[in-house]
């Protein structure tokens, strides 16, 4: 007995691992370079998108029928506007420190292609239960790959996870530095290319 | 030499397929190649008779390269002694040099040895000599005493980054050395740059780079601050001997012009590149000192035959940009990729404050536009030659 039917099991599992929207759709990247450098920024950051997504996919989905095709862009934009305005102002009232520390990027999620491009694609023509499984699906697989190239970003480029110091004091003064790149952009292309690299042949998509 | 190749035929038949370390088949094939010409010909077009082949080219770079690193020990340990304030005969400077650097050479050989045999191994292709050549430039341009744990992870992302994930020898974009030395000089600023790394004194002794001068001088005439300096003797003679703190092959001019010699005699390297970054470099230099009145920039006052002998773009010049995977390929398209990088190293140096030096980021830089180079220079070519059968 299965909790979800095969369908929307591959609605949710797809956008993971093997149509992954950053790894493999290479959508979204910029969010993935700018808030990476901590993986309590990515966290947040995730948790945010995955909001955006599923619900926005779920409103659209609802009204899928009255939007009429030839302004459906800016009514899809209008909705996750909303709901990006929305998130952004529960940020600013519960988390306010992390909220400075993502400064536009929350608010750029209405521009993440990964939220326009799963509405238009997806949404426009499916039913509630699938678009707000595949909105889930993609946060998560969009959020998974964030918070991996957090892991990475933060523990080689401050020595730090979650904000607690885990490179031990003994490793600096034996002479251990903190790899400076990692903080740089530069540092999150690398890794994000690195995780490109094992995707592609671990998941083996079709086309590649 | 019978006897090695005794050895080699009777272990061959267990790294032939079907023989028990069928997997390492490239190791061992990297092993013979190294010692024997090879009797493998060539199946594909196009064919070229020559005694020559990549790893007979490969070494002939690594021969160029050893008087940089002879000079490289000796200044090392001169400036060691002049540091302490001790006299000591250049044979021991040699020495206290070579004590300095055998590490470096040894974890940088180590560690590409390691990941060019691995990827082969994996990927089934040959071992290809270059590693050699990436491994012999990589401690020449680093400061002598960077951490070796530094040195094997910088040459790990040059070998690895810089060529492996291109697909190895002759698809890499970037020079895989100066790669190595941009991802420790970003990775590990602090034990990159500055005053404290160039030379080996005592704890915490400090000596300023010909080219911080003048970059931290405002207003100043930067060839009265070079002979004003009295710790260093930055006089041009002395730079172009090269008894001056820097990295460790890059100091001595004479050097680099010897192993450009037996480069260009034996047709390595091509010479337009070379006489292009010269020519980029003079002349923008000299563009800058008839700007440096309006400027309060004291490096714009550097004059060209100056900017020729200080920092490490001879060193660059001769030995990465030439480099003939990731230069430009055609010949029109050489002098203008030697023209940019001498032209970028000194807008990098002279107009950025954060980067005394700039040949590195010039050369990776130019690296990235060589096809693009070479993809106009041929339409060129093609759109000329039309024109000229257009009747």
């Amino acid at each position: 007995m299965a909790l979800l039917s095969k369908a929307s099991r591959s609605a949710v599992a797809d956008p993971l691992l093997k149509n992954n929207p950053i790894g493999v759709q290479v959508l979204g990247i910029c969010s993935a370079l700018a808030v990476t450098i901590r993986v309590d920024q990515a966290v947040i950051m995730t948790a945010a998108v995955v909001f955006v997504l599923s619900m926005s996919n779920s409103i659209i989905s609802l009204i899928r029928s009255f939007i009429p095709n030839r302004t459906r862009i800016i009514i899809q934009l209008s909705i996750i506007a909303g709901l990006v305005t929305f998130i952004d102002e529960i940020l600013q009232a519960y988390m306010y420190d992390m909220s400075k520390q993502l400064t536009v990027f929350v608010g750029l999620i209405i521009t993440n292609c990964i939220v326009m491009g799963r509405a238009d694609a997806f949404a426009m023509q499916n039913s509630l239960g699938k678009s707000f499984l595949d909105g889930m699906g993609n946060g998560l697989g969009y959020g998974g790959i964030l918070i991996v190239v957090s892991f990475f970003r933060e523990l080689l480029g401050s020595g730090t996870l979650y904000g607690y110091q885990v490179v031990p004091q003994w490793a600096y003064e034996n002479g251990y530095e903190n790899l400076g790149l990692m903080v740089l952009s530069p540092g999150a292309f690398i890794v994000l290319g690195l995780i490109v690299w094992l995707q592609l042949q671990v998941a083996k998509p079709e086309d590649h | 030499m019978k006897f090695l190749s005794k050895i080699l035929k009777s272990v061959k038949p267990k790294f032939d397929e079907g023989g028990r370390l069928e997997r390492l088949y490239p190791v061992f094939e990297a092993t013979e190649t190294i010692f024997f010409s090879t009797d493998e010909q060539t199946s594909k077009g196009p064919h070229i008779r020559d005694s020559v082949d990549i790893k007979r080219v490969m070494i002939l770079v690594v021969i160029a390269l050893i008087p940089c690193y002879l000079f490289g020990a000796i200044n090392i340990g001169y400036l060691n002694a002049q540091a302490l304030g001790i006299s000591r005969g250049w044979v021991e400077n040699f020495l206290f040099g070579m004590k300095q650097i055998s590490p470096l050479i040894i974890v940088t050989f180590a560690s590409g040895a390691f990941w060019e045999l691995l990827f082969p191994v994996i990927r089934k292709h040959e071992v290809t000599e270059s590693f050699l050549v990436t491994c012999a430039l990589i401690p020449l341009v680093m400061p002598p005493e960077l951490p070796l744990w530094m040195v094997a992870v910088g040459t790990s992302f040059g070998v690895v980054l810089g060529k492996e994930v291109f697909g190895g020898t002759g698809m890499n974009i970037f020079n895989p050395a100066l790669t190595a030395r941009a991802f420790v000089y970003f990775a590990y600023p602090v034990a990159m740059s500055g005053d404290k790394v160039w030379a080996i004194g005592p704890d915490g002794y400090s000596g300023a780079t010909a080219l911080s001068i003048p970059a931290a001088a405002t207003n100043a005439d930067s060839v009265a601050l070079l002979s004003a300096f009295t710790q260093f003797d930055y006089s041009w003679w002395n730079m172009f001997v090269g008894f001056i703190p820097g990295s460790v092959g890059e100091t001595s001019k004479i050097m680099i012009l010897l192993g450009a010699g037996l480069l260009l005699i034996t047709k390595i390297a091509s010479w337009r590149t070379m006489v292009g970054a010269v020519l980029g470099l003079l002349g923008t230099a000299a563009l800058f000192n008839l700007l440096s009145p309006y400027s309060s920039n004291s490096m714009l006052t550097i004059p060209p035959h100056y900017h020729l002998v200080m920092g490490g773009f001879l060193f660059g010049t001769v030995f990465m940009a030439t480099e003939p995977v990731t230069g430009a390929h055609t010949d029109r398209g050489r002098w203008i990729y030697g023209i940019m990088i001498g032209f970028l190293t000194v807008v990098i140096r002279s107009i950025n404050p954060a980067y005394p030096e700039g040949v590195m980021l010039a050369i990776l830089l130019m690296n990235a536009f060589a096809p693009v180079i070479d993809y106009f220079v041929v339409k060129g070519n093609i759109k000329r030659r039309k024109a000229r059968y257009a009747q």
